[in-house]
């Protein structure tokens, strides 16, 4: 080949180079043009009437230009909570048992099974919750069943798959050897995952349950379903409650002006708590892999 | 302090295990089945072939799987070249540094933004600023954000397990790297990457939050990708809601989840395959 071609081939290899660039960043850019579309939209209300009124005020009337967003505020944050009260338990236990004291077989069968289900769409849980768990809390507990616990219990059910999943993969990357090691010390088998295998683990399971919990902060029709929607800080797990994921799309449809306004800035707290949690599971991750590594 | 017996805690904590376990299990198939058992008796031909009348009451589907259909085609056409781009240039063009971390951490941020955002920023950005109204296309561009963390993350997972000898084989014969990679990584790393595509069409399917406010919810056949149209989900959604006819909201799930179950089935199918005949 003449250095001419080779210098062709590597000019065009430099162009190819340059392009693959251009398509990688499509990711960050995505993200940056998200973000900046979102607080442009939201932003400029949040400072005409001030942080305060949106973060602390209890009153959202729209219509009355009043915007206080703190009942949705509460809201996310309780339904969040409960999922995770329900969730992780569940998940945690069913991952513990199909990685240690399940046989093989079986959690080759049930680990397909949990992660196929993942990927049921939300709506569905949400109507599952409508036809069967709000009717029951209403019979049982009385109240309007639209509530807190409705929501919770179905965002719980929701990030069970999360949870389950990436809790067992985290498990299984714990070395063999350190089991051995413990059991060889003459420990149980219970006493070996809770004193070796779960703090090996550790931050891989964090990061799963931060995970779940993005899922659950951030659901949208389910929640609508089942939790009432009422616009009022709730005074039980019985009351009905809204999260700021349904003050968007309660109202999105019809809003327009500083309404319109109101509720992109709503966008604007769930995208920050929502990047806040991103970064925290990043790190916890990355600590697990650098772990992993070190060995 | 009460000390209970290693060995009899172990017992305890087994069968508590096993009692969790269960009822994480038993919730997860109890909702299949009262989907499958309500829905199953209403599908039919025509349930599948025949378009929604009064408002959903009657008839059939047909209208919302097509617009079902087109809006994931047009997410995977233009998240597909950009996921795999992306995945190429993190693998084959780069050292890991500075660049590719910035990278990740935008996919992963990007994976973890509620659909409901998404929806909010294809509203402002495609139904008014760029003024596609509400519509496939709308729906479309915004699906293919949602999707492109997905198809990055396993055709970058794909591309890594192509063996480093391959390419070093390619090199050594002359190939240059671009040679390289379409004729030798890509080829081996293609059913890794399929799978992350159908894994993606799985999740575009069954999203509702951010396709409302970017497609629309006209009940109508959709005739181009300027009209706006309601897809699968979000007549579920619709149906179930406002308690339209719960028989056709059954129905409707049932096909929504026989579709993505038939999807993940595939996709573990495929790549129970592609590790047997990695090994």
């Amino acid at each position: 080949m003449s250095s001419n071609g080779t210098n062709k081939l590597e000019k065009s290899d430099r162009l190819i180079k340059l392009s693959l660039l251009m398509i990688a960043l499509s990711a960050v850019s995505v993200l940056a043009i998200i973000t900046i579309f979102i607080f442009e939209q939201g932003l400029p209300i949040m400072f005409r009437y001030g942080l305060k009124h949106f973060l602390l005020g209890q009153d959202w009337y729209p219509s009355e230009k009043s915007f206080g967003l703190l009942p949705m505020i509460i809201g996310s944050l309780m339904v969040t909570f409960g999922a995770l009260i329900i969730g992780v338990p569940l998940g945690l236990a069913s991952a513990i048992f199909l990685t240690e004291f399940s046989s093989r077989r079986l959690a080759g069968f049930l680990k397909p099974v949990i992660e196929l289900l993942a990927g049921i769409p939300s709506v569905v849980y949400g109507f599952i919750g409508l036809m069967f768990l709000v009717p029951f809390i209403r019979e049982r507990f009385g109240g309007p069943g639209l509530s807190v616990l409705a929501a919770s219990v179905i965002l719980g059910i929701m990030i069970l798959p999360t949870v389950i999943s990436i809790t067992i993969d985290s498990i299984r990357a714990v070395p063999d050897s350190y089991r051995e090691g413990s059991m060889a010390l003459g420990a149980t088998k219970w006493q070996t995952v809770r004193m070796v295998v779960l703090p090996a683990a550790r931050s891989g399971i964090i990061a799963g349950i931060i995970l779940g919990m993005g899922r659950a902060i951030g659901e949208t029709m389910a929640v609508i379903m089942v939790a009432g929607n009422a616009a009022d800080i709730p005074g039980s797990v019985l009351a009905p409650v809204r999260t700021l994921t349904s003050n968007i799309a309660l109202e999105m449809a019809y809003a327009s002006g500083e309404h319109r306004e109101a509720l992109f800035a709503t966008g604007v707290i769930l995208f920050i708590i929502i990047m806040i949690l991103n970064t925290v599971a990043n790190m916890s991750s990355a600590k697990q892999r650098k772990k992993g590594s070190g060995r | 302090m009460l000390r209970i017996n290693p060995r009899t805690e172990q017992k305890i904590i087994s069968y508590l295990l096993y009692f969790l376990t269960s009822i994480a299990i038993i919730v997860l198939i109890f909702i299949l089945t009262v989907i499958l058992k309500n829905g199953l008796p209403q599908l039919s031909l025509e349930f599948l072939t025949k378009n929604p009348a009064d408002m959903g009451r009657e008839g059939g589907i047909l209208s919302t799987i097509l617009a079902t259909v087109f809006l994931t085609f047009i997410a995977l056409l233009v998240a597909t070249p950009l996921g795999v781009g992306t995945a190429i240039y993190l693998t084959e063009y780069t050292l890991e540094g500075r660049v590719t971390k910035i990278i990740r951490f935008g996919a992963e941020c990007l994976a973890g933004i509620p659909s409901i955002i998404f929806g909010l920023f294809g509203f402002i950005l495609f139904v008014n600023k760029l003024n596609f109204g509400w519509s496939i296309l709308s729906g479309g561009l915004t699906l293919a954000f949602m999707i492109l963390p997905t198809i990055i993350r396993t055709s970058e997972e794909a591309i890594k397990s192509v063996p480093m000898a391959y390419r070093l084989v390619s090199f050594s014969l002359g190939s240059t790297r671009w040679q390289t990679v379409t004729k030798v990584v890509l080829p081996s790393a293609i059913p890794g990457i399929v799978t992350g595509v159908i894994l993606s069409i799985g999740r575009s399917i069954g999203e509702t939050a951010a396709v409302i406010f970017t497609a629309g919810s006209a009940l109508r056949m959709p005739t181009s990708i300027f009209s706006s149209s309601r897809t699968m989900a979000v007549h579920f959604y619709i149906l179930a809601k406002e308690g339209v006819s719960m028989p056709k909201a059954y129905g409707t799930a049932a096909v929504l989840v026989i579709s993505i179950l038939a999807i993940n089935l595939l996709t573990y199918y495929m790549m129970g395959r592609y590790i047997k005949k990695k090994s």
